[in-house]
């Protein structure tokens, strides 16, 4: 097909707002190209939406489904033309997540944290989403073999452990949710910081996340290590995060990227000794990210309304519930890792939320470089995915934040400094932070982007960048991504003026890593003793087989893989 | 020693579940294993002593729902007043459609009467005759 | 030949550690099951009760047909009725399942499980409290405690207690059962009773009552209560928290003694809070004894596709969740299901016999590889391959552990997979009457 006259912003390879054409040939971007045209004149023309951490399958997510009939009832839509019957708000069915992603433009969708021994049900879910390429991030932070290897210093083992449990769960890259943490929860504790050994294994947050991102790289991965810091949602937990950050500042990437990705900075950035002096330490985070070029990150902006909180930090969400005197669901996962889900409302009355509202728009806004900064809500810890359109008229336009923030409570003009930021994002910010940022930090090298070999996935929205002023028209650019005009997907149009017209099966990207022989034998002694002595399954039956992927893409990388 | 009592009937609270037998046959429901252990009873030592039950007699079983004919069988771990009886179609004779607006029926703590009688047990295809599709 | 690590198709444990033996023939031997597995695995050929042919019933008698015919007229008694209901789902794969929900969606249906006569009321207690739990390797590495209340493993889940609970192994349990205390909550002393180290034979119907004095007794209030609650003495409660308390990590099993009794999702919601409550004192988990090998998948399989793991109402074109309406009892107890497809289940022993009376009352289509009680009130009869034994295919354990079943012989029958896609396809080729 031909996109024809489109203004294309593709920043990946400098087009900002260029008025030209686009060729899509055997479901990638050529130079050129026949078959049917779009016209798109006067529309604004972007890769196709890339999230880089959303949960959107596996056991926590349907564990939310299953305790939130009262969700499923929010957003139920009858089956009608293409489109299966859909429920759900905050905790869609799988349908409907590939449907209203698509709607919106996005065409890659990647699921924040897997559990290994639990994968199948990821790829179950994943498979049951139409349209989106997709992957899943394997976690690694709270399992025995890891911080055994960490204890050991043995890096060759803990590199050949990542690759197998890669493997093992056809994850994409490695995972880190409040390191030991999920161990300590075994027995119902916690670590309390970066340097608090984790009872029993006797190796520390920080050895456990600097020995994966070493392996990491030792194994080349396409991805950083992607990281949730321990103290997550503690106030003044922001100096935990830039503890963190300086630990890893030599790790050497293996590829051109981040060495490291912080996921929902926002749930980091919080400063205060409790919630009655809770404030935004967002500057600080954004002053070390225009310091420090080692690291990215994605903001997990919370909006108000019902969320659904879910996450692999175990004790966090026990935490949530008792504070705020709800339903709770915990699952331990037997060697591997916690978690927790914890329904919750977000509201404008209430001054730790505004506060933190305004944490996730600092982040962005205060951070120089746009490439550091993915637009997430943690969907659906801070909001649903379908809010995303309100998250980028908030950054592109200063009106539509003071009006926000006309109605919130007045302390938060002493807690944050976002009333006085004057910054707003253009379009080619906001092209790179929900397109072409997230492939690059996800490795993922034919997304985001619309170059020749790119895939042919691009998302036309009925606004002119030329004629209309963001800041000045907020309700317009929400409006304009809450629809897109069309959105295509290798080549195919998926949806049109919202409706959606193709329901093509999309790929799963997993990592295939290689590592020398005798490194995986020497693991594989180990992990036969732990099957035999703690494991409730067999070896046998562990991991994901390939009949749970129906259209794989494995991307190769390993010790031996160059550059 | 006591006076031996007849008890024309007792009173019980009949409990349905699952056990080893009846798990073994239910996926050959029409065979004798099946029959033998979902159409048994248990009932204490007292109570069984109370209905002066005598071998190759049964046991009728009754609640507001309805009835059932029951080979009896004597159980050390159940208290007097408690009837037990696999699961499977013979015990629900005895429990109402009634799901108290949640969907689940209440398979344990209905109330019975349970007296002897010498009538026999009714085998499977008998307990589905009178549905009127069983010709075979 | 010799088949490891297979995986049993019977209860909720879905131990995967068995080893059968084939031949030509078939099936000769089966290794490492409990009882219950074993006779699942061996099965019953031809002659005990493995249906051979797909019939039709003419004139009060099953007539075999073939297969095409059978699927056409399923197809049409579905797309007939106007509240269709497709039951059972948990003794079959969950790609079974998933075609179970797409027929459902076509035609019009509703689609309900075993759990709503099983443990559907612990569905209804997540909704209200959600549910703190783990998978069974963090009990078997931790538990110092285990607590089975209303559940009998001994009997239902044989292997569960030295696999997972009470006499299994793990890195911070080497003990075993020596390092463990076992307490018994039940109305009778049964198998698994005589097993423990403290059993509590409380009065039936009375669960809810004993769990919310152990809350109050948690909570500081003992004094509230009476020197007698439902006839226990208040001392053993007290007793009994305190055992609790003092637990390392504590483990709670929970079966249909709670489902099924008067009370039935409340005594959950009382069990799911008790639990949450502990973990301000010391780590508890807590878990329903699922049945089926499946009944959790079916759960699973519902709920991502539709959004509610079961009692699920499409007639309307959307989603419509409301057990107590929407399960499959009270369809045909209110005579409001006037048509059923059962599929890997056996209603008409498993219900009560008023309902059954209902379902006798409308066309049945029953898919299933053996002969029982559903199929004399059957009008169609579609025998499948045995799904985990001749098929292959994923289940969850009651923990929420999926594992892929393994298929150890051959079969010339279909799976419920191909069976339901056959219906589905003769049900839209029979055109949109919506």
């Amino acid at each position: 097909m031909i996109i024809k006259g489109g203004v294309v912003y593709d920043p990946a390879n400098g087009v900002l707002g260029e008025e030209m054409d686009i060729c899509i040939d055997g479901g990638v971007v050529a130079e050129a190209g026949g078959g049917p045209t779009i016209d798109a004149r006067g529309m604004l023309v972007l890769p196709g939406g890339v999230d880089a951490h959303s949960h959107i399958a596996g056991p926590k997510l349907n564990a939310g489904r299953i305790m939130r009939p009262d969700d499923g009832r929010i957003g139920t839509e009858p089956l009608r033309g293409l489109c299966r019957p859909c429920t759900g708000y905050t905790v869609p069915n799988s349908p409907a997540i590939g449907y209203r992603y698509a709607r919106m433009g996005y065409t890659t969708v990647f699921e924040a944290a897997t559990p290994i021994i639990e994968s199948r049900h990821t790829h179950e879910e994943l498979e049951a989403i139409p349209i989106l390429d997709k992957g899943a991030l394997t976690l690694f932070g709270s399992n025995w073999t890891v911080m055994e290897c960490v204890g050991e210093k043995d890096l060759p083992k803990l590199s050949a452990y990542v690759a197998w449990g890669l493997r093992a769960s056809r994850g994409y890259g490695v995972k880190i949710v409040n390191p030991g943490g999920g161990e300590a929860w075994g027995f119902g504790s916690n670590v309390k910081g970066l340097h608090d050994p984790v009872p029993e294994f006797n190796v520390t947050p920080a050895e456990i996340i600097h020995e994966l991102a070493r392996a990491n790289e030792r194994l080349c991965l396409p991805h950083s290590i992607h990281l949730h810091f321990n103290n997550l949602g503690k106030p003044g937990n922001y100096t935990t995060a830039i503890e963190t950050l300086d630990l890893l500042k030599d790790i050497v990437p293996s590829r051109d990227r981040q060495a490291v990705h912080v996921t929902h900075m926002q749930f980091s950035a919080y400063g205060g000794t409790g919630w009655r002096d809770f404030e935004s330490k967002a500057p600080e985070i954004a002053d070390y990210y225009n310091k420090n070029d080692h690291a990215t990150m994605d903001m997990g902006q919370i909006i108000f309304g019902s969320a659904t909180t879910m996450t692999a930090d175990g004790p966090l969400e026990y935490a949530n519930a008792r504070l705020l005197h709800q339903k709770w669901s915990n699952h331990d996962i037997e060697l591997e890792e916690s978690s927790g889900v914890v329904p919750l409302v977000y509201i404008r009355g209430s001054p730790v939320n505004a506060v933190q509202w305004a944490i996730g728009l600092e982040l962005a806004l205060l951070t120089e470089d746009p490439w550091k900064v993915l637009l997430t809500t943690d969907n659906p810890n801070g909001g649903p995915f379908v809010k995303y359109p309100g998250v980028i008229a908030l950054l592109m336009s200063h009106k539509r934040r003071e009006e926000e923030m006309a109605k919130l409570p007045e302390m938060l003009s002493k807690r944050s400094v976002i009333g006085s930021i004057d910054r707003e994002l253009g379009w080619a910010e906001i092209a790179v932070m929900t397109r072409a940022a997230p492939a690059r930090v996800l490795g993922l090298k034919e997304k985001g982007h619309l170059g020749v070999g790119a895939d042919g996935d691009v998302s036309i929205y009925e606004i002119d960048p030329r004629e209309v002023d963001p800041g000045s028209d907020p309700a317009l650019v929400e409006r304009a991504f809450t629809q897109a005009k069309y959105t295509i997907k290798a080549g195919e149009v998926v949806s049109r003026d919202g409706e959606i017209v193709g329901i093509p099966q999309g790929r799963t990207f997993w990592t295939d890593a290689s590592v020398p022989e005798e490194d995986m034998a020497r693991l594989m002694t180990s992990l036969k003793e732990k099957f035999e002595k703690y494991y409730s399954i067999q070896m046998s039956n562990y991991m994901v087989q390939e009949a749970y992927l129906s259209r794989p893409v494995a991307v190769r990388a390993g010790v031996e893989v160059a550059q | 020693m006591d006076a031996q009592i007849m008890v024309v009937s007792v009173k019980a609270i009949m409990i349905s579940g699952r056990t080893l037998g009846q798990g073994a046959a239910c996926e050959a429901k029409m065979s004798p294993d099946y029959f033998r252990e979902a159409s048994s009873c248990s009932l204490s030592q007292a109570d069984l002593r109370g209905l002066g039950i005598s071998p190759g007699e049964n046991l009728e079983v009754t609640s507001e729902h309805g009835s059932v004919i029951l080979a009896p069988q004597e159980d050390r771990g159940l208290d007097p007043g408690i009837i037990f009886i696999p699961m499977g179609p013979w015990a629900n004779c005895l429990v109402g459609p009634d799901t108290s607006g949640c969907g689940t029926p209440q398979y344990k703590g209905v109330h019975v009467e349970v007296k002897v009688t010498t009538f026999p047990v009714l085998a499977i295809r008998e307990l589905f005759g009178r549905f009127g599709r069983t010709r075979t | 030949m010799i088949h490891e690590d297979v995986i049993c198709s019977f209860c909720g444990c879905l131990c995967d550690d068995i080893r059968v033996e084939t031949n030509d023939e078939g099936i000769v031997k089966v290794k490492g099951a409990c009882r219950l597995g074993s006779s699942k695995i061996l099965g019953h050929g031809p002659g005990h009760g493995r249906i051979s042919k797909p019939m039709i019933r003419q004139d009060g008698e099953l007539v075999e047909v073939g297969y095409q015919e059978a699927y056409d007229r399923a197809a049409s008694i579905l797309k007939a009725a106007k509240r269709p209901l497709l039951y059972g789902w948990a003794s079959t794969v969950c790609e079974a399942h998933e075609e179970g929900v797409l027929l459902a969606e076509e035609i019009g249906a509703v689609i309900d499980s075993t759990a709503t006569v099983c443990h559907g009321p612990s569905v209804i207690g997540v909704e209200e409290k959600g549910l703190a739990g783990a998978t069974l390797g963090q009990v078997k590495n931790r538990a110092d405690l285990i607590l089975f209340w209303g559940c009998n493993p001994a009997e239902a889940h044989p292997r569960h207690m030295r696999r997972y609970s009470s006499n299994s192994t793990g890195r911070f349990t080497p003990e075993g059962r020596k390092g463990r205390t076992v307490v018994v909550i039940d109305v009778r002393e049964t198998r698994t009773a005589r097993l423990a180290d403290r059993f509590i034979r409380i009065d039936p119907g009375t669960d809810y009552q004993v769990i919310s004095a152990l809350r109050l007794i948690l909570a500081g209030k003992a004094e509230i209560l009476g020197d007698e609650v439902c006839g226990l003495p208040k001392g053993m409660l007290v007793d009994l928290v305190d055992i609790l308390k003092k637990a390392r990590f504590g483990a709670i099993f929970f079966g249909l003694g709670l489902t099924h009794s008067r009370g039935r999702y409340k005594n959950i919601d009382c069990a799911l809070s008790l639990t949450a409550e502990l973990n301000a004192h010391t780590k508890f988990m807590i878990m329903p004894m699922r049945g089926h090998y499946n009944v959790a998948g079916i759960g699973q399989v519902m709920a991502w596709e539709g959004g509610y793991p079961m009692s699920v109402d499409y007639s309307r074109g959307a989603p419509y969740f409301n057990p107590g309406e929407t399960a499959a009892c009270d369809l045909l107890a209110r005579r409001e299901a006037d048509a059923a497809l059962i599929i890997a289940s056996d209603p008409a022993s498993n219900f009560p016999r008023s309902i059954v009376e209902a379902l006798a009352e409308i066309p049945v289509i029953q898919i299933d590889p053996y002969e029982n009680p559903t199929t004399l009130l059957a009008d169609v009869v579609i025998p499948c391959a045995i799904a985990g034994v001749e098929v292959e295919g994923t289940a969850y354990r009651m923990d929420g552990l999926p594992l892929r079943m393994r298929k150890v012989i051959e079969s010339d029958y279909p799976s419920d997979e191909e069976i339901l896609k056959e219906i589905r396809e003769s049900a839209r080729r029979l055109g949109d009457d919506h």
